[in-house]
């Protein structure tokens, strides 16, 4: 067993692993007891498990650990905001209701996020352009749409 | 005093045992299996279905759970409208065999309508007691008693329901004819309360199935065979023993690893050296129709036979321009996001399984018989996980944890992978209908056959066999279970003559189960596309004509109000309208759904690229008439859900195989609609708050691959008889192949 550091939601964090190329989603979920990154497929198809690595949109499933130093700051859904005090992003999805089961809507958030980091106010077009490769099977696509479009115009 | 003596005479007279029981309250508290005291559980009794703490907290106890469809927000609405309580007062515990009724199977959009109205009774039940018991307290004669917030008053006095009956049971005969409020009162019902859920959702504080944990868990994961009918024939454990801490275990054909960490499991499950035998038990895929047409009918199942004096058949037989017509409809997933997954613990001789099963109740039955059990001594205990649009893998994944459990003698906790998922998720059956009807002199409907081929259901059982039983040789009902997919294959238009009869087959490719809307979706498919081949043929508008043969008002109002939401002009099909490369055209469709209850009328615009062969729905429009709504916008977005899902199996989504195994085990072999696909929707939702509550999370489904259908006839005319109507299918049907 080795000890791997990683910047977790702004905290240094030790955690023991047996793979040092055990990808991230489980550090996140396992050893930390996250919950927002979620397992949705391994195979980096789904966008369930989206975090960011230094404002960057990653898929955890298939980010090795060994591609990441301690310094890389890693955010999770949690990291973003709390029901409390919620991110932008993740008050637009509560006043849109844009989730129904919900599953993927972590990394609807987390891909949307990022792409409003540099897309200040994009077409509805280009929102479901860079959400493309994020699957939502309950059909909550419209609202997603119109959560991030809120999320845009409140920034 | 004498108010005192009547409630004891009251409750010695309804010959309940009152009991003081802790409430288990909070869901989390359930659990984390917190000691049940004895709650009643029978549908019988108001109190299997609500309690009322010292605080004037509600807790609501539902078999219905909710499969991410909101029904939770819904049904705590209808209580707490039933009981005048605030909204925020209520809360749920759903689907734990220990503490709710047995609701039946969340399923057959039935949650509201079945589910709801019996919590709406229990909760009126309830009230009227609590004002009954009031009166007598207070001294108020009932008449002059008003109950707000929990709180009743009259004559200058008050009382809450917490002061009434807080903490105790009500010990109460639900009664199924109590009068329930005047619709016109309603302060939460109609509303579009904001669903409970999502804020946690949306920030990581939601505990999903696959988030769950027990104290002292190991992680498991299945190695299923890599054909269907394999046998185990060798393991070599030695694979996998330069991972710490790996149990394999092997029960004739199921093999599992269990580790102390998921990833260790996941290396385990995916390094272990494993022989198993050859197995070619598939059809050939290519020849899948061949096959469902030569499978044994071991049931002519008639869903409706009107006229046809002269006979059965016999009917096409008589003068007339005919018409046939053969539809076929793929083998679909469900296509949950988030893989199956179950925690199973075995304790002091009893089981306790968490998954997110919709039918918990049902799973105990099966759990137990696997292991030879009393029912009673197996708690199964819903925990929300991803949407399962059906019975899919959830249950199996139950069955998987608790022989791992079982095995390692610790709580175990299954995570299915994608390929597992994809591969071994009972599947949607493949439906093959022809169709056949004769139009007279007048170009009116003289005749309609149709014979729909479909797997058997087991006579009154639904119970869809655990793959890990079966694999491990344990006891399990040898059921073949579709669900009621015979429904709407009998049609809604008044011909002279009609004839509608399902060939339930004796067996089918794969494990069926029911997808949402199941057999509603496929037979409402080959009836609304083929009503539209007969309206083109009597060169008629397709909702002119089928107002024709429709003898029902609401009916009627919802097809008028779906001219006016489309702007549909009356012509009939096929206009093929061009731009360039573009084909453009629209179809509509319409249901009522299983005959008897929500109505669905649909219009698709539809575009398709004559190079590419590519089906694009830019625009759809819907008007639902479900009754009444109790939450609007939570109807809506199970419409969303429904015409967005239902386009994506329309236009892509199809299980492939060799002759050994599903092909299609991940998202980029089995692909399902993404945003840029996904149309612009219309709603017209018709309201009707007198009168009762009909299910949403189904019927708007089965109008969407005619409609995109009779659409893309509208543009081309060609028809599309097979679903998915995919660019190489299109392609060869305009002839640009």
């Amino acid at each position: 067993m080795a000890k791997k550091q990683l910047t977790v939601n702004g905290k240094r964090v030790t955690i023991d692993i047996d793979d040092p190329d055990m990808p991230l989603l489980y550090a996140l979920r396992d050893n930390l007891a996250l919950h927002g990154p979620r397992f949705g497929c391994g195979l980096a198809q789904c966008g369930s498990c989206t975090v960011h690595v230094d404002g960057k949109s990653v898929r955890s499933c298939v980010t090795p650990l060994s591609s990441l130093n301690a310094n890389q700051k890693v955010v999770t859904l949690e990291g973003l905001g709390t029901p409390n005090k919620p991110h932008p992003v993740q008050q637009a999805f509560i006043d849109e209701q844009a989730a129904q089961c919900g599953y993927c809507i972590n990394g609807m958030i987390m891909e949307s996020a990022a792409f409003l980091a540099n897309n200040k106010k994009p077409s509805d077009a280009q929102i479901r352009q860079a959400l493309a490769n994020n699957l939502c099977r309950c059909g909550t696509h419209d609202r997603i749409v119109k959560a991030v479009k809120r999320a845009s115009s409140m920034a | 005093m004498n108010m005192q003596i009547s409630r004891r005479k009251l409750l010695k007279g309804t010959g309940a045992l009152v009991v003081t029981f802790s409430l288990a309250g909070k869901a989390g508290e359930a659990l984390a299996q917190a000691p049940a005291a004895a709650k009643p559980v029978a549908l019988t009794e108001v109190d299997s279905f609500l309690a009322i703490d010292k605080a004037g907290k509600v807790t609501v106890y539902s078999g219905k759970v909710d499969l991410g469809t909101g029904v939770r927000t819904a049904l705590a609405q209808m209580a707490a409208e039933e009981l005048d309580v605030p909204f925020n007062q209520v809360s749920l515990i759903t689907g734990d065999t220990q503490l709710t009724p047995d609701q039946g199977t969340t399923w057959g959009s039935l949650s509201v309508q079945v589910g709801g109205m019996q919590i709406r009774n229990a909760a009126a039940t309830a009230r009227n007691a609590l004002m009954d018991e009031a009166a007598r307290k207070l001294g108020v004669k009932r008449e002059e008693l008003t109950v707000s917030d929990g709180t009743i008053s009259g004559g200058g006095k008050k009382i809450t329901y917490a002061q009434l009956v807080g903490g105790r049971s009500l010990s109460l005969k639900v009664d199924d004819k109590v009068k329930t409020k005047d619709p016109a009162s309603f302060k939460i019902v109609g509303k579009s309360v904001a669903r409970v859920d999502i804020p946690d959702k949306v920030t990581g504080k939601f505990t999903y199935m696959q988030d769950f944990r027990v104290a002292g868990m190991m992680h498991g994961r299945v190695i299923r065979p890599p054909a269907f009918g394999a046998k185990l024939e060798s393991v070599d454990e030695s694979s996998v023993k330069n991972i710490p801490g790996v149990r394999v275990v092997k029960e004739n054909n199921f093999l599992g690893v269990v580790a102390s960490s998921e990833w260790n499991a996941v290396r385990a499950a995916r390094q272990l050296k494993a022989q198993w035998s050859k197995s070619e038990t598939l059809p050939d895929q290519a020849k899948l129709w061949e096959h469902v047409r030569n499978t044994k009918v071991v049931q002519d199942q008639v869903t409706s036979n009107v006229g046809n004096t002269a006979g059965a058949g016999m009917a096409l037989a008589s003068a007339g321009k005919k018409l046939e017509a053969t539809y076929d409809f793929a083998i679909n997933l469900h296509g949950s996001i988030g893989p199956s997954c179950s925690v199973a613990e075995f304790k002091d001789g009893k089981l306790t399984s968490w998954s997110a099963s919709q039918a918990t109740h049902t799973l105990r039955k099966q759990l137990a018989q696997m292991f030879s059990m009393p029912p009673e001594d197996v708690r199964c205990i819903y925990v929300e996980g991803a949407g399962c649009y059906g019975r899919n893998g959830h249950e199996d994944a139950a069955g998987d944890a608790a022989i791992l459990a079982k095995a390692v003698g610790k709580p175990v906790r299954v995570q299915w992978s994608r390929a597992d998922e994809h591969g071994w998720e009972p599947k949607g059956p493949p439906t093959l209908i022809d169709m056949r009807a004769t139009l007279d002199d007048g170009n009116n409907v003289a005749a309609w056959e149709g014979d729909f081929y479909m797997p058997q259901q087991t006579a009154g059982s639904f119970l869809v066999p655990l793959t890990g039983a079966v694999l491990a040789g344990m006891p399990q009902k040898d059921d073949i279970a579709p669900g009621n997919v015979f429904q709407n294959s009998a049609i809604q238009y008044k011909f002279p003559n009609i004839r509608t009869v399902c060939k339930r087959l004796e067996n089918t490719v794969f494990r069926p189960s029911w997808i949402r809307t199941p057999g509603r979706m496929q037979n409402t498919y080959a009836n609304e596309c083929f009503m539209d081949e007969l309206a083109a043929e009597a060169k008629s508008d397709p909702i002119a004509f089928r107002r024709k043969y429709l003898d029902d008002k609401r009916g009627h109002e919802l097809l008028e109000r779906l001219v006016k939401l489309s702007n549909w002009e009356a012509r009939p099909a096929a206009q093929m309208k061009q731009t360039g490369n573009i084909l453009k055209g629209r179809g509509m469709s319409y249901v009522k759904y299983e005959l008897v209850r929500t109505y669905v009328g649909a219009v698709a615009d539809v575009e398709i690229d004559r190079t590419t062969g590519k089906v694009s729905v830019p625009r759809f429009y819907l008007a639902h008439d479900c009754g009444q709504m109790i939450n609007p916008e939570g109807v809506k977005l199970q419409l969303d859900g429904n015409i967005i899902q239902t386009l994506s199996r329309t236009l892509i989504e199809e299980v492939k195989w060799d002759r050994s195994m599903v092909t299609t085990l991940d998202w980029a072999s089995y692909p399902i609609i993404t945003f840029p696909d996904v149309p612009q929707i219309a709603y017209d939702l018709i309201d009707r708050p007198n009168e009762r509550p009909w299910g949403a999370g189904e019927p708007a489904a089965a109008v969407v691959p005619s409609a995109v259908a009779n659409a893309i006839f509208d543009a081309t005319g060609v028809r599309m008889r097979s679903v998915p109507f995919t660019p190489e299918k299109v392609k060869a049907a305009l002839g640009t192949a």
